[in-house]
């Protein structure tokens, strides 16, 4: 849909973020390709929502290059990304209000943000909680709050932390049909989870995170079948001490 | 026993109309509370979420003052004002000693640091659980401020009320500034202070009643209001 103008790939090199004198996130060179569905995959701790901020801009790198395609100024690079968070942020708002914030935020004038906002909500079958306070919503039903929020401001990359970690089968597979949704509009979706069934599901491309460093990426297939790395392989038989 | 009586019958003369400077009296002071009180929120508000999310040199020594200023002695207050605004004072000109507007003023100042100081630190622990979504968002901390403040409106609605109590309970300031006139800057506070050292103990202890019942009154209906909505919010 956005092909001619897209601003991806985004391109990290040398990327590393240190805080206090102690390196937290460590990436030689990896990129996010438009309209693929890129996993970060790793155990706690091994720096996977910390890349997700940097790549989102809400963390700066002490050192390296993130570039997105050249000629696209700050602020559109920001208002064409999104994410949501592991623990997602429940304005104390209605549902509807959620939305028409976030909207408004983005710059939406007052009509079309209740319009924009009822609509997404139709999209992905929130429409009955719309009154609703979103903090009394159940964990799933914030979560796809979240997800539906940050879709309405319509980005093109969209980042997700953990967004089934928290969540019981039924409301991780709502979820996972949110996303498949998110996916088939053409959005470049950017997710870590732990959660391997998912990630054999979702994946077209994997970035394996282990202490910080991003130790291995390329397409999903490869990955789960041939691991490069040793780190790999035990983390995908459950075995990886860290 | 005596006493007691004296009390119901002093709180029957004044409510029944029988002292007739009784809701004038009333009406000043809610007036000069009140306006000072929607005054200090429409300057402190945001003047504590900006403190709450700006970052500059000399920023931790100012919470420390305005901290400090909430206990700023109310008499010393109106001692400012007063110089301000004596004759001889800077702002002297503007004949405003002994009006109904010096008493907000010195209200003003006690009530300021007390609103400042509440939303800051109210602000700045929304602003740890919303920093990474507005930011997401694009909004800068400033631009955040709008958000914050309606997001945190329940609990503002307490430090509010802590600046009414403030205000409502004050003598030493307004009858500095005020001079405790009658028919024109007598309130219900600097009533009591005279009445009680005229010896009408009883009077004093009506009026005392009144004032009581009445700040009772503006915080319930602040309060349940607040709960109300919060409740409809979903929020604390």
């Amino acid at each position: 849909m956005r092909d001619v103008t897209s601003m991806l790939p985004l391109k990290l090199q040398d990327i590393a973020l240190e805080v206090d004198g102690r390196r937290l996130l460590e990436v030689t060179a990896t990129s996010i390709r438009n309209k693929r569905r890129t996993v970060v995959l790793g155990p706690n701790g091994a720096g996977k929502t910390l890349f997700l901020k940097v790549c989102h801009g809400l963390l700066k790198p002490s050192s390296g290059r993130l570039d997105f395609v050249a000629g696209k100024s700050d602020a559109e690079v920001r208002r064409r990304q999104a994410m949501v968070f592991q623990k997602p942020v429940m304005l104390r708002r209605s549902v509807r209000g959620n939305f028409t914030h976030a909207l408004a935020m983005a710059g939406f004038g007052w009509r079309e943000r209740r319009r924009l906002a009822d609509e997404t909500m139709a999209h992905f079958g929130l429409s009955a909680l719309a009154d609703r306070p979103a903090r009394v919503l159940s964990g799933g039903e914030q979560q796809r709050l979240a997800i539906a929020r940050a879709a309405s401001l319509n980005p093109e990359l969209l980042f997700l932390d953990e967004p089934t970690s928290a969540l019981d089968p039924t409301a991780a597979r709502q979820v996972e049909e949110m996303l498949e949704l998110l996916r088939a509009h053409g959005m470049t979706l950017v997710m870590t989870t732990h959660d391997l069934g998912l990630a054999r599901r979702f994946a077209d491309d994997i970035l394996f995170f282990h202490n910080g460093r991003l130790l291995e990426q390329g397409p999903a297939d490869t990955f789960f079948t041939r691991p490069q790395t040793a780190e790999a392989q035990a983390f995908l038989e459950n075995r990886l001490v860290w | 026993m005596l006493q007691d009586v004296s009390i119901i019958s002093a709180l029957w003369k004044i409510i029944s109309g029988g002292d007739g400077d009784f809701y004038s009296i009333i009406l000043l002071s809610l007036e000069v509370t009140l306006t000072a009180v929607t005054l200090a929120g429409c300057v402190g508000l945001p003047l504590g979420a900006m403190l709450a999310l700006t970052r500059f040199r000399g920023r931790l020594p100012i919470i420390v003052v305005i901290n400090t200023l909430m206990g700023f002695p109310p008499v010393v207050a109106g001692l400012v004002v007063f110089l301000l605004l004596s004759r001889s004072g800077p702002l002297g000109g503007l004949g405003l000693l002994f009006t109904p507007q010096a008493m907000m003023t010195a209200q003003f100042i006690l009530v300021l640091p007390i609103i400042v100081a509440l939303t800051r630190q109210t602000v700045e622990d929304l602003w740890s659980e919303y920093a990474d979504h507005m930011t997401s968002l694009g909004v800068g901390r400033i631009g955040s401020i709008p958000t914050l403040l309606w997001d945190a409106r329940f609990s503002l609605v307490t430090t509010m009320l802590a600046g009414l109590g403030r205000a409502s309970a004050e003598v030493g300031a307004i009858l500095i500034v005020g001079g405790n006139i009658a028919g024109y800057t007598r309130t219900m506070t600097t009533s009591i202070a005279l009445e009680t050292s005229k010896g009408d103990l009883p009077l004093a202890m009506a009026l005392g009643v009144v004032l009581i019942t009445i700040t009772l009154c503006i915080n319930g209906l602040a309060y349940g209001v607040s709960r109300i909505g919060a409740k409809l919010a979903g929020g604390r």
